[in-house]
């Protein structure tokens, strides 16, 4: 039987290190992921998911478990995240004011417009990408808040009372939080919702 | 239930995360409001949607550059771990401790630092009226002051002599 995650942690505080492994290859994806569609670079995701658990192994000694330890994860990750676009915004704004406008993907990971010339039905394949380019896009303009909300919401399956304490917000104001996200997406994504 | 009350239920009723009884609420505001039902719909078909957002996977070197920093992190010991491959080290400290501690503590120590003043009890004199010696009628009056050479008289003394007389 699999070891939960707060058994590992408190095995990694009594010095084990093999169940810090197990930690990491079990949270590496979720935390890249989610890092990757905070900040919208691959590299820098990365750079933030290590620094995760690097801090996560740091705090080992003091780790007391009092919330459930993907609480405690994406807690430090979305903070992380949240000031590293907070510094980065300045550049940001440089960047996306000299880009020129064509492909959607920043770093090269979903090249959205990069047309395979041996694919076997080439209009098919430019519809699949401008689709997920479209969500991708409508994610990536929601308030960094409302984007936490989300992805956590959405592809890491937390409950309302976790994302709650990760953004340090009451349930209901999380609630409200997604429920403007979902507006907001509605109507960007309002030509892929009416065809269903 | 209202419309605006049901915005903080959408969503979790479109995840399908509601208690009984809230659900029954949902369902039944849902059968008389045609503008919540579309919305619903809306929000189910936004949430298809980004089921659709392929994942990506972490570099070959992710795991590879965590461990060497972890590797790379100091060891954290605690204060007392000093003493830890002496515990005679450790145990003399914490004698030699409580020693400094129990001597410091003593009410002899406390007689010790007063020994001056009880000396001037011996000699009949009460050490709070120390501070009068600075008086000027006593050292104007101290005898052994008179074996001193008198001061000679200069500029000096003559405008001191008209401040005072000010």
């Amino acid at each position: 039987m699999a070891r939960s995650d707060v058994q590992l942690m408190l095995d990694v505080k009594a010095g084990d290190e093999q169940s810090f492994a197990l930690l990491l290859q079990r949270y590496r994806s979720p935390l890249v992921n989610f890092l990757y569609r905070m900040v919208r670079n691959r590299e820098q995701a990365e750079d933030l998911a290590q620094e995760v658990f690097i801090r996560v192994y740091r705090a080992r000694a003091d780790y007391v478990p009092s919330a459930k330890f993907t609480t405690w994860l994406f807690r430090i990750a979305t903070n992380l995240a949240l000031n590293s676009l907070r510094d980065t915004r300045h550049q940001r704004m440089e960047i996306s004011l000299d880009a020129p406008v064509t492909a959607d993907a920043e770093d090269g990971d979903e090249r959205t417009l990069d047309v395979a010339d041996k694919h076997p039905d080439i209009e098919q394949h430019l519809v699949e990408e401008t689709r997920k380019a479209m969500i991708k896009h409508a994610i990536d303009k929601l308030p960094e808040k409302q984007r936490a909300a989300v992805l956590l919401h959405k592809y890491q399956e937390l409950d309302y009372g976790e994302i709650a304490k990760i953004l340090s917000c009451s349930e209901s104001a999380l609630k409200s939080l997604l429920f403007r996200a979902y507006e907001t997406l509605r109507v960007e994504l309002a030509p892929l919702v009416a065809k269903g | 239930m209202s419309c605006s009350r049901m915005e903080k239920q959408m969503l979790p009723f479109v995840d399908g995360r509601l208690k009984g009884s809230e659900q029954r609420e949902v369902e039944a505001h849902l059968a008389g409001c045609a503008a919540c039902r579309v919305r619903v719909n809306e929000f189910r078909a936004v949430s298809g949607l980004l089921d659709e957002l392929p994942q990506i996977e972490p570099s070959g070197a992710f795991d590879a550059r965590v461990r060497a920093r972890v590797a790379a992190e100091p060891v954290k010991e605690s204060w007392w771990a000093v003493f830890a491959p002496s515990p005679r080290a450790a145990f003399a400290a914490s004698l030699l401790l409580l020693a400094t501690i129990w001597i410091g503590s003593r009410p002899g120590n406390v007689n010790t630092n007063n020994a001056g003043s009880n000396g001037l009890a011996a000699q009949g004199i009460d050490p709070n009226d120390l501070p009068v010696l600075e008086n000027y009628d006593i050292l104007a009056n101290f005898e052994p002051l008179e074996d001193l050479p008198q001061p000679v008289q200069g500029d000096d003394s003559d405008e001191i002599d008209g401040n005072q007389a000010m």
